[in-house]
């Protein structure tokens, strides 16, 4: 039964390391649809994980954590979308000045308020959002198969697992059967048609804007204050950048999405279980092939086997009209 | 929207209703460019009332600011006899006016329906706004006849139900005044008479129709009352049924004084280029160009006229090889161009051909390069700018200078980017860039678009001067008064197809108004008319050897032998 183990490690783990990318898919997914390129994804959840990290670590509560890091990942959308909506700049320039900005503020700020090198200080359970245990894990754990699944696999994940998993059919419930979707879909195909049709541009590329900074704060309050128990420097690791290739693998759609997100959190989960396996005899796989490997398989899976993904025509340039 | 004004001003002194739009003193600048002066129409409730105008006439800018796409610098609007403050299209729908836009306002991914109901919907869910879009489009369906699939994707239906769709979108907002921007300009003869039928329907229930538009033949067909724009302003007000096409060609055109640079008769030599039966058939199978005939000797310069988008951009795009013509054959310089035999635009400036674009940004220079650069574009591999993968920098800066020196381009600084010199100092760098080589064939689109007056006569005076030196020249233009002043014989050009051709000495601005509204035949269908002879007389007479192979070309076209 030692493979079964295996498989619920696996499994256990790609859910949990899927997580922010599918909080992160999911806000480039309504950023991009509304034609705004959200490259900063990894920056806004950087930021956000900060945040979560010192607010829970000051007021000693999850969710006042979660409350900052929502509220510094929408801020942060603000200056993208006063940049590249107001101003028309170029968003990818923007979106990487985020990045960088992050990366560089939160070592700085960190340094200067708990002196440990760029980390926050160690949170207890309390402050964090722990497994939630479903009921009935103690009748069922003598199930065979479906028992183990459910208590080590379904039960026990944070609670902002399931609410990343809830967020999918919700985003594409907004996207395809609310007003708010059409008209989003609608700006990121052809601008004009929404400005000729009485709606304002760039109001509603703004809210798309906010709601997925508003998510990327999901997935760093996820990664602070639930995965981990504190803030390290450079924690999002390029996660935020595999998020927009699982979005645009999945075609800017939600449901292919997450599944993009699952196999590369699948991917991350399961690069520990290889090292240490010999090939050749003796020779140890290197661990840095190992830990390549996630981001191997994106470049390879998005150069070759990702077909034709048509991104929203508008996609990527401001809104002018013209002369 | 302001709120209403006083009561007295909803019906006019004599108790007559007030008009559905009234345009007071519209102004509008898009920078130096005035598009409208001091505009004032007044359009009466449930007519259709025309604007015509040329190309650039400012008739769309108009519009734009009656829909809110733009807001006038001055000027006001009212609407029903009540003054509004349109200062965006949310407004103007508010107000009841709807527009369907040259280039259709939808979004291809999107259905039928998703599309008519955008910005209407009527609740948070779409689901309540779909079903009661399906509603509202059978009701129109039955009362106009505009019947299109509502389920069906934009991008897969042909042009003339994606039009449908557009006014469709308008009546779901219950307009009552309608715009349409050059509606029938991609449409069918098929399909414009089904648009004027639905036109015709919109009216007999109430609705103000607004139709801009270039084509004189459809004003008379469809209009109430017509008003005619050139340069900006509105020049007159005609009831359709006490006008006719002849004065609204004139009215369009203008009576404009000539400019006549100085110039001697040409005294055109061999046929250089010859052109039989070329046709181009596009990607979705509209002709673009028909069964085009002509030929230019050496030493003069053949006029193409015509509203723009008629042709002209791909007759230029063939000769110059571009694109390979459908059908039919060019005879360039004894080498046979045809589809099977096609020639690139890089074999094509070997031959002699060179290419002055109409438009200098998209193919005549690159803007972020500096001057040199673009003054070598197409002309890099010459050895005297290196060999290999190597430019000499230097050569080709020192011909730069040559060239802006020869072509009075200002500053005459090689190392400026192409983008800030203006656009006259533009056009003449890249004159001087194919001029250069002495080509034997020289294509010229719209060579004075936005350009200074002080550089407009200086690029005619060199238009001249190659026509003089012996090369033959091809002159794109839709400004009349360049085609008659350069030309030595003039083709007007008209849906793809040549309406009309006579001599330069001969031009009369009023015929050629004629040919490019096609204002002489009576439907699109109709055939245009009887192509005068390809020469001139006094021309093939003196080319002394009448004929050329028989058959393949008309005749009094002669082929120098291939090489």
């Amino acid at each position: 039964m030692e493979w079964f183990t295996t498989v619920l490690y696996l499994l256990g783990a790609t859910i949990r390391v899927s997580t922010p990318l599918i909080f992160c898919a999911m806000a480039g997914l309504i950023s991009e649809r509304s034609g705004v390129i959200d490259i900063g994804l990894e920056g806004k959840m950087l930021a956000a994980a900060f945040a979560a990290a010192v607010v829970a670590a000051l007021t000693g509560s999850a969710w006042d954590g979660l409350a900052a890091a929502v509220l510094v990942g929408a801020m942060l959308s603000l200056l993208h979308g006063f940049a590249c909506i107001t101003h028309r700049g170029d968003q990818v320039v923007s979106g990487v000045a985020i990045n960088i900005i992050v990366s560089g503020l939160t070592v700085v700020l960190g340094n200067a308020w708990f002196q440990r090198g760029g980390e926050t200080p160690q949170l207890q359970a309390e402050q964090r959002f722990m497994g939630v245990i479903f009921p009935g894990t103690d009748n069922i754990s003598h199930l065979p198969l479906l028992g183990p699944l459910y208590v080590k696999v379904l039960s026990g994940q944070s609670l902002l697992t399931y609410i990343a998993f809830l967020l999918v059919p919700a985003v594409a419930w907004l996207l395809y059967r609310s007003r708010f979707g059409l008209r989003l879909r609608a700006v990121g195909e052809n601008p004009a048609v929404v400005d000729t049709a009485g709606i304002s541009v760039d109001f509603l590329r703004y809210r798309a804007v906010v709601l997925g900074g508003i998510l990327c704060g999901f997935a760093g309050a996820y990664l602070a204050i639930a995965q981990n128990a504190g803030f390290q420097r450079d924690m999002t690791a390029g996660r935020g950048y595999i998020a927009l290739a699982a979005m645009i693998f999945g075609k800017w759609k939600p449901l292919p999405a997450l599944y993009a997100c699952l196999l590369f959190g699948f991917l991350d989960a399961g690069a520990p279980l290889l090292q240490g396996v010999k090939i050749y005899g003796n020779t140890e796989l290197p661990v840095q092939l190992i830990q390549a490997l996630p981001y191997a398989l994106t470049v390879i899976l998005l150069a070759g086997f990702i077909g034709k993904a048509i991104p929203p025509k508008a996609i990527g340039r401001p809104y002018i009209k013209e002369r | 929207m302001t709120a209403p004004a006083p009561s007295t001003s909803t019906e006019t002194a004599g108790g007559e209703p007030a008009p559905a739009v009234e345009l007071i003193d519209i102004d509008k600048s898009f920078g130096a460019v005035h598009a409208n002066r001091d505009v004032s129409i007044r359009i009466a409730k449930g007519t259709i009332h025309g604007i015509v105008g040329e190309n650039g006439a400012g008739k769309s800018t108009l519009m734009s600011i009656l829909y809110g796409f733009y807001e006038a610098d001055r000027g006001a609007i009212r609407v029903n006899g009540r003054p509004v403050r349109i200062r965006s299209s949310k407004d103007a729908i508010a107000a009841g006016i709807g527009m369907v836009h040259q280039h259709f306002m939808l979004v291809d991914t999107f259905s039928v329906i998703e599309n008519v109901m955008l910005g209407a919907e009527s609740g948070m869910l779409i689901q309540g706004g779909i079903k009661k879009a399906r509603a509202e489009m059978q009701r129109l369906e039955r009362d106009y006849g505009l019947s299109v699939d509502p389920d069906a994707v934009i991008g897969d239906l042909p042009v003339g139900e994606q039009q449908r769709v557009e006014i469709l979108k308008a009546l779901y907002r219950n307009c009552e005044i309608l715009i349409l921007d050059e509606p029938t300009g991609v449409l069918t003869p098929q399909e414009t008479d089904q648009l004027f039928q639905i036109l015709k329907a919109l009216k007999e229930r109430g609705v103000t129709v607004i139709l801009i538009t270039h084509k004189l033949r459809e004003i008379m067909a469809i209009t109430d009352t017509v008003t005619v724009m050139r340069h900006g302003a509105v020049v007159a007000e005609r009831k359709t049924a006490e006008t006719d096409r002849e004065e609204l060609a004139v009215l369009m055109v203008g009576r404009k004084v000539r400019m006549a640079p100085d110039r001697a008769r040409a005294r055109p030599g061999e046929v250089a280029l010859g052109v039989a039966h070329l046709g181009l058939t596009d990607a979705f199978g509209v002709k673009r160009l028909d069964d085009i005939n002509f030929s230019i000797r050496a030493g003069e310069i053949l006029g193409v006229a015509g509203v723009s988008g008629n042709g002209q951009s791909e007759l230029l795009e063939v000769l110059s090889g571009i694109r390979p013509p459908t059908t039919g054959v060019m005879h360039m310089l004894g080498r046979d161009v045809t589809a099977d035999k096609p020639c690139s635009p890089k074999r094509m400036r070997r031959l002699g051909v060179a290419h002055v674009p109409e438009d200098r940004h998209r193919l005549g220079l690159v803007t972020g390069f500096p001057a040199w650069e673009s003054a070598i574009l197409g002309y890099q591999r010459d050895r005297a700018y290196g060999f290999g993968p190597i430019i000499n920098t230097a050569a080709a800066a020192r011909d730069c200078g040559k060239m802006m020196e020869a072509f009075d381009v200002r500053p005459q600084e090689p190392n400026l980017g192409s983008a800030k010199f203006s656009g006259g100092n533009q056009q003449k760098l890249i004159l001087a860039r194919e001029m250069a080589r002495m080509p034997k064939i020289l294509l010229v689109g719209q060579p004075t678009r936005g350009v200074d007056i002080g550089a407009i006569e200086f690029i005619h005076r060199q238009i001249v001067a190659m026509r003089d030196e012996g090369t033959a020249v091809l002159l794109v233009s839709v400004e009349l008064d360049e085609i008659l002043a350069l030309s030595d014989r003039i083709i007007v050009m008209f849906q793809g197809r040549i309406v009309g051709e006579t001599t330069g000495d001969r031009a009369d601005e009023r015929q050629l108004g004629l040919w490019m509204a096609n204002a002489h035949a009576d439907g699109p269908e109709a055939p245009p008319p009887g192509l005068p002879p390809l020469l001139a007389p006094e021309l093939s007479s003196r080319s002394g050897k009448p004929g050329g192979r028989p058959g393949a070309l008309p005749p009094g076209m002669k082929i120098r032998p291939r090489k």
